[in-house]
């Protein structure tokens, strides 16, 4: 490649250049079915001349019968309108989305009292930006297989007032039998609810609290309770860290708090091309075994089998304690590059060093603290003073729980926001013996696939009718508010419980008086009413006492106890394939998988999506004679499950990888049977959740399942400059390193490509409308594109349209592959496509300014603005699509479908509930038109309309595109280049001579989005990692 | 009716030609059928209101005014008593003048039309006007006859002019000179045409040289001929269906492009609420009950409880505003038929052209205030969007957000800032 040397490619079918990739990527409109499945008249290929005459028929005829009368329509108003609500304006309320420990403290926008989007909450000092599952919750409220009323047994219909009697009587029996009640949830960070659940045991003192997590980190508690005494999760500060070494966290993606971690880490690897501009940036290194999105973007990544990742802890604990004086540890010495290198930067980065460890086992938890604790993490980048509690969940608790069920010892079981028999290991010991529990009550919103097992379904509200708190970090408070009155008869789960108390049920009055108790005397003087609607307004209260930092922290652990629980665990070497099992960012655990959006989106590394697969590396694949589709029998301990085989660059040879979150039965129509369930196979050892169970065989059935994958979908024809990147110490040198500027040979010698145009171009008087993306702080995560979907009224395709290439995200993030390696040198390719090079590229409309679709579109359906936008008026699109043909940038979206309303595609666009998460100022658009991203012009012109009425300007960050407002890491700059004062336009000035680039420079479309280069901390005479991963 | 008499004598002067110019004629007649028939009508009201003459009408039309016009109608139509259309005609004079003075005395004395007219009426008595004279009620009957003529002709303005000149001659006399000068100019204009093809064929004769006897025995021949020739050249053939194919095209796309445009829509609400009254006769601001228009996109339907900020006290028996309390009560809100309805695709804001761009609500949907049922006054279609578009100024004053775009526009054009000029006619600022 002529500008960075490099051969990218999106995956193994454009490197091998399979045929069907060949095909496809030359065609537009690739992988339209050969039947004609949906038996539609008009579905393109298939359409018989006698059915065009059909169609030409029925359309006059139904245009007549339309002239005929006009529809009468209502106009109808409030009887009373309440006070402060303005139809066709937003209302915005600060609430907190907090689910199984998932934070993300947001604004919700609520249209004529119901909320259509959500945002993130700029006063928060915890969270940043928002994630996809926050985003997709808001299609959780609208979810009409939710319960619509308490349920008891399996299909009586009660009453809350009958409900409240039967359940407090038997509590009452059962508390005076002095049997067992069992309170049994996933996190909760609210702490008012946990004084709810104080109260109820008041009450009823026989109740215990189980608290567990599908993917636990429970070890990090355990390792550091042995380690300093301090049964918590630490909280982290990666942008304290010079060094980050993460072994098997994927903290960008899904480890704790990924959304905060990927704001602080950002902020390590952003980087100014200004004279004097910040030039250094933290370096990542990773060691897991599958690639993860934390491992896709690390400097350094090594693939390790998961039976030695525990090692590797050790070994690199070893190193760093040769040099800085700590006792070593006797484990199997274990061979795998950047070992060494890492050592040594960790040393020279001390003190501003971080190491961290996603492994539930607390005996390489503690090798870590202590390797943390030689180099003086604690007190910069870890703060033990200042625990977090994104995971609260007790492995040995729950097993516990599980066993006392079974023996028959529970008597009262009250289910809270956790589905244990889809998402425990034991989840079947459990369902067997749950009928057995003589009071069992499920607070879940759905008959899910514990809930259905027991005698009473009283669903709770979803958090967006409710209200709540959260405490996400010790000290850093928020509220929930309800931003809708409640859809159906719900209650919730806190309210339950407190009427069971013989307490006022009333939690909004509980969650006040608990604040005014306990919270507000910490904010210092004043008036508590003023101080609750203070916090109300802003969602979030901070403690504003001096932050101990956490230095104190003595590591203290017993080193060659936990070297022999890792020596007794992992192995250096091992031949058989091992399981490894992870949880994807979009899916999560599972417990939100009845969501289209998230079912939709597809995973940032492998780019599959409606689906979960047996991940295996190349040549792993290669020895058992896979192929990509084809279904394979994963065999543990007699458990078995077939899935069809994805072969992922990058994965550790010898492992298979599966996600979690799939597999579900009772969620509901878009979960149900999509992929398979792997819960099951995770083990326990030692009390302790394992995500690597070990061994498994792996058989091929014979079958092969096509994998809605969209990684080759939308490519750019073969041209060449799309990415740009270089590494740290070439950008020191030189802001414009690795940037490919096009020039082109003219009568007067050599000119660049960007100084000859046809065009004359465009005049901006007003605005001009622009976006710099910045490639070294996009890490992929996608929750811009769930934030498009809803923002844009984007339908959901489902599984075999995204296999049709028919996808419609405007945005989509690109996720390229690539080494090092000469691009002559096929050999070298070949192995670096072992554990390639990770580059994510968020691809949108360019709005272009001498754009290629303006000038094909025969009825003028897209034209160009005067502020700079690539305009698309549905109603004048006439569907040739030629526009989609001549876009180099392969955005544009053609709906194939009349995509709401169409049994066909039966997710939130059809039925009348889903069908309030429509933004009402958008358009939906219907079938035979082209789409792409508008640059949010709703939201331009909403500003627009608010300066003008004010007799002002627009201020910069006045207006923010819903992709921009929604990213953790500010990797995407959205504002009005005309303005001097802008962050783009300063970002711009600094960047022109520097990192910015146009995507496709060569063709000089001129495009209005500018991304600015990708920077690797790798060292300047970088040579393909081409040794052998590992011994 | 002269004409025909004066079409025949000047014709036999040019009879070798005469089928030539009667088929042109007949075709210039039937283009005028109402010219003919307006002729026509003014013979007959001229005839009909001969009796009624001598009476004074305008003072008549104040006596009627005044006096009669409660219970009677000037045409046959039946208000209280019956209406007065031809009833000079009907009865002489001193008949009249009895019954007016004294009608009771006239029915009983036996009058058979009297008695009939008193029993088909219900047997209401009618005032009687001792005190008016002779004079007065010939003039009163001179109006009514003069008005009876007027009001149907006033229904069709072509003849209208020349109907009214009955009972005053002075109406009449103009457009007759008007329909003879038109028919005058219609036969000069047919004689010059006469000529003209007389000259032509004459010419072409001396041109071919051809004898003077073969063209005059073949005229009709070579006309009929002729006329073969044009049906079959197939250029004219194509150039007829092609006008017939685009006549039928437009008709249709005048057709499809009024569909779903309502205009004139003013459906029936289920309040007979009036902005006549509310606008209008009590001046109450638009903003009042439309709270949104200066806000945001809608301009509101009010909710029923601004109907009762003054409701609650004013006119609380009326049926109508009772219908409101009834809403109130059952928590049921009032569903009023939209009349401004927009396709989703397209996206107004009230606030944009009521409070940024000082439009007066009237502009766009009339004059409401005059309105007792409320319609749809504008067409609502882009065109009519973009035409205004194009039209308005800006309303740059006061408006810093429009500072630098006022500066640069007048540094490059002596024009007015039109909204056009801002990027008012854009695609994506109405379509997203």
């Amino acid at each position: 490649m002529e500008n960075t040397n490099k051969r990218y490619w999106r995956g193994l079918e454009e490197l091998r250049n399979d045929e069907k990739f060949v095909k496809d990527a030359g065609s537009e409109f690739a992988g339209a079915p050969t039947e004609n499945q949906y038996e539609s008249l008009v579905d393109g290929a298939g359409t018989h001349r006698r059915d065009f005459l059909k169609v030409l028929g029925f359309g006059m005829a139904a245009v007549s019968l339309a002239a005929c009368e006009t529809p009468v329509k209502k106009a109808i108003p409030y009887v009373n309108k309440p006070e402060g609500e303005f139809p066709t304006i937003s209302n915005w309320y600060a609430s907190t989305y907090a689910e199984g420990g998932d934070y993300n403290s947001i604004l919700v926008k609520t249209r004529e009292g119901r909320p259509v989007k959500i945002e993130s909450n700029s006063l928060s000092k915890v969270s940043f930006g928002v994630s996809s599952r926050a985003h997709a919750s808001l299609l959780g409220l609208y979810d009409n297989e939710k319960l619509k009323g308490p349920k008891k047994g399996d299909d009586t219909k009660v009453s809350w007032e009958a409900v409240d009697k039967e359940i407090q009587d038997q509590l009452t029996q059962i508390a005076a039998k002095g049997g067992a009640i069992r309170i049994l949830s996933s996190t909760i960070l609210s702490p008012s609810t946990k004084a709810v659940i104080a109260d109820f045991t008041t009450k009823y003192p026989t109740t215990t609290h189980v608290v567990y997590d599908a993917n636990s980190s429970y070890a990090i508690v355990k390792g550091n309770e042995l380690s300093f005494g301090k049964a918590v999760i630490p909280s982290y500060d990666f942008s304290k860290a010079k060094v980050v070494v993460s072994i098997d966290a994927d903290f960008l993606g899904t480890w704790l708090a990924p959304d905060t971690f990927s704001s602080q880490f950002a902020e390590t690897r952003r980087v100014s091309s200004e004279k004097g501009g910040k030039k250094e940036m933290s370096r990542l290194y990773q060691f897991e075994s599958i690639l993860s999105l934390t491992g896709s973007n690390a400097d350094y990544r090594t693939a390790v089998k998961p039976s030695q990742l525990g090692l590797v802890a050790a070994a690199l604990y070893n190193k760093v304690a040769a040099k800085l004086g700590g006792a070593p540890v006797s484990v199997a010495s274990v061979n795998v590059p950047n070992l060494d290198k890492a050592a040594a930067d960790l040393i020279a980065a001390k003190g501003q060093a971080l190491v961290v460890s996603g492994i539930n086992d607390p005996s390489v938890q503690v090798v870590v603290n202590a390797l943390n604790s030689l180099l003086g993490s604690y007190g910069s980048s870890i703060n033990l003073d200042k625990p977090v509690n994104y995971r609260q969940g007790n492995d040995v608790a729950m097993n516990q729980l599980v066993d006392e069920v079974k023996g028959g010892k529970v008597s009262a079981l009250i289910l809270w926001g956790a589905n244990p028999v889809y998402d425990h290991p034991r989840g079947a010991e459990l369902a067997a013996a749950l009928p057995q529990v003589s009071l069992s009550v499920s607070f879940n919103d759905r008959p899910d696939e514990t809930s259905s097992l027991l005698k009473y379904i009283l669903p709770a509200s979803h958090y967006l009718e409710s209200w709540g708190d959260a405490e996400p970090i010790a000290g850093s408070y928020s509220l929930t508010q309800p931003a809708i009155s409640l859809i159906f008869s719900t209650r919730q789960g806190q309210s339950s419980l407190l009427k069971w108390a013989g307490l006022a049920s009333d939690y909004h009055e509980y969650v006040k008086a608990y604040w005014r108790k306990n919270i507000f005397p910490q904010s210092g003087t004043g008036d508590f009413e003023q101080f609750w609607v203070k916090s109300l307004h802003d969602g979030v209260f901070e403690v504003a006492a001096a932050a101990s930092t956490g230095s104190g922290a003595a590591f203290a652990g017993n080193l060659s106890a936990a070297a022999a629980g890792i020596a007794k665990k992992y192995k250096a070497s091992s031949t058989g394939i091992e399981l490894a099992i992870f949880e994807n960012v979009g899916v999560g655990n599972g417990a939100a998988a009845n969501n289209p959006w998230l079912q939709e989106l597809p995973d940032p590394v492998t780019k599959a999506c409606w689906d979960n697969h047996a991940g295996l590396s190349q040549k792993t694949a290669a020895e058992l004679g896979l192929a990509q589709g084809d279904v394979v029998k994963v065999d543990f301990k007699g458990k078995s499950v077939e899935l069809p085989v994805i072969i992922q660059p990058g994965l550790a040879n010898g492992t298979v990888a599966i996600t979690i979150g799939y597999g579900r039965e009772k969620a509901g129509k878009s979960a149900n049977g999509v992929g398979k369930n792997i819960y099951p196979f995770a083990t326990f050892t030692e009390g302790f959740l394992s995500f690597t169970p070990g061994e498994v065989t792996v058989a091929k059935t014979g079958e092969t399942r096509e994998i809605a994958q969209t990684q080759t979908h939308n490519t750019v024809m073969n041209r060449k400059s799309v990415l740009q990147e270089t590494v740290l110490a070439h950008f020191q040198k030189d802001p414009m390193a690795g940037r490919f500027v096009p020039k082109i040979q003219t009568a007067e010698g050599e000119v660049d490509a960007t100084d000859l145009s046809l065009w004359n171009g465009h005049k901006y008087k007003n605005h001009s409308w622009g976006m710099v993306i910045d490639l070294n702080t996009c890490f992929g995560c996608g929750s811009c594109v769930v934030s498009c979907q809803n923002e844009n009224n984007i339908p959901v395709v489902g599984r075999q349209e995204v296999i049709n290439s028919r996808e419609m995200h405007w945005l989509r993030i690109d996720r390229y592959y690539s080494s090092d390696a000469d691009v002559e040198d096929l050999r070298g390719l070949e192995i670096a496509s072992e554990n390639p090079e990770v580059t994510f590229q968020p691809m949108l409309c360019q709005h272009c300014n001498n754009a290629p679709c303006e000038t094909v579109c025969p009825v003028l359906a897209t034209t160009h603005s005067s502020e700079g936008l690539n305009q698309m008026t549905y109603n004048r699109c006439v569907g040739t699509r030629y526009c989609a043909n001549n876009c180099p940038y392969k955005v544009r979206r053609f709906n194939w479908f009349k995509y709401f309303d169409n049994d066909n595609f039966d997710y939130n666009f059809n039925n009348d509930l889903g069908k309030m998460v429509i933004n009402p100022d958008v358009t939906v658009r219907s079938r035979g038109v082209i789409e792409k991203c508008s640059m949010c012009v709703q939201r331009i012109q909403e500003a627009k309309l608010t300066a003008r009425k004010e007799r002002r300007r627009i201020v910069d960050g006045e207006v923010n595109v819903a992709c921009a407002s929604s990213c953790p890491t500010n990797a995407i700059t959205f504002g009005d280049m005309n303005d001097p004062e802008s962050r783009i336009s300063k970002i711009l000035e600094v960047e022109r001579e520097g990192r910015a680039f146009h995507m496709l420079e060569e063709i000089n479309v001129r495009p209005q989005i500018s991304y600015l280069t990708k920077i690797r901390n790798k060292d300047a005479a970088a040579k393909p990692s081409s040794e052998k991963e590992h011994a | 009716m002269n004409i025909p008499f004066r079409k025949d004598a000047k014709f036999c002067s040019f009879f070798s030609y005469s089928k030539t110019f009667l088929a042109i004629f007949i075709a210039l007649l039937l283009s005028v059928p109402t010219l003919v028939s307006a002729q026509d009508s003014t013979a007959a009201a001229a005839g009909a209101a001969a009796p009624a003459g001598g009476g004074d009408a305008a003072k008549g039309e104040t006596l009627f005014k005044n006096n009669c016009a409660q219970c009677h109608a000037v045409t046959d139509e039946r208000v209280v008593g019956p209406g007065l259309k031809g009833a000079s005609g009907r009865h002489d004079f001193a008949w009249l003048s009895k019954w007016v003075r004294n009608s009771q005395a006239v029915i009983a004395s036996g009058d058979p039309y009297a008695v009939k007219i008193y029993n088909e009426y219900s047997k209401a008595q009618m005032t009687s006007f001792p005190n008016l004279s002779d004079d007065d009620i010939k003039g009163i009957f001179a109006y009514v006859d003069q008005a009876a003529t007027a009001a149907p002709a006033a229904a069709a303005p072509a003849g209208g002019a020349t109907a009214a000149a009955g009972g005053d001659a002075k109406g009449g006399a103009p457009s007759d000179l008007f329909v003879i000068v038109l028919v005058a100019l219609v036969v000069v204009m047919v004689l010059v045409l006469g000529v003209l093809l007389v000259i032509v064929s004459l010419l072409s004769k001396a041109v071919k040289g051809e004898t003077a006897e073969a063209s005059e025995s073949d005229f009709m021949t070579r006309f009929g001929n002729t006329l073969k020739k044009i049906s079959v050249d197939p250029a004219i053939r194509s150039a007829t269906l092609w006008i017939f194919v685009l006549l039928v095209l437009k008709a249709t796309l005048d057709g499809a492009y009024s569909v779903g445009v309502q205009q004139g829509y003013a459906p029936k609400q289920p309040i007979s609420f009036s902005h006549k009254l509310h606008a209008g006769e009590y001046k109450i601001d638009c903003n009042y009950c439309h709270t949104g228009v200066n806000r945001g996109k809608s301009a509101h339907i009010p909710s029923a409880n601004i109907c009762m900020n003054c409701h609650g006290v004013i006119k609380k028996e009326s049926p109508e505003i009772q219908k409101i309390y009834t809403s109130i009560e059952n928590n049921q809100p009032i569903e009023w038929v939209r009349v401004h309805n927009l396709p989703d695709l397209a996206y107004f804001n009230h606030a944009q052209h009521v409070n940024v761009g000082g439009v007066e609500c009237q502009n766009c949907h009339g004059e409401v205030e005059k309105m007792e049922v409320i319609q749809q006054r504008s067409s609502l279609t882009m065109g009519w969007c973009i035409d205004c578009h194009r039209k308005t100024e800006v309303n740059t004053k006061d408006n810093q957000y429009y500072d630098k775009l006022v500066q640069l526009h007048a540094s490059e054009s002596n024009e007015a800032l039109k909204v056009a000029d801002i990027g008012g006619l854009e695609c994506s600022k109405c379509h997203y």
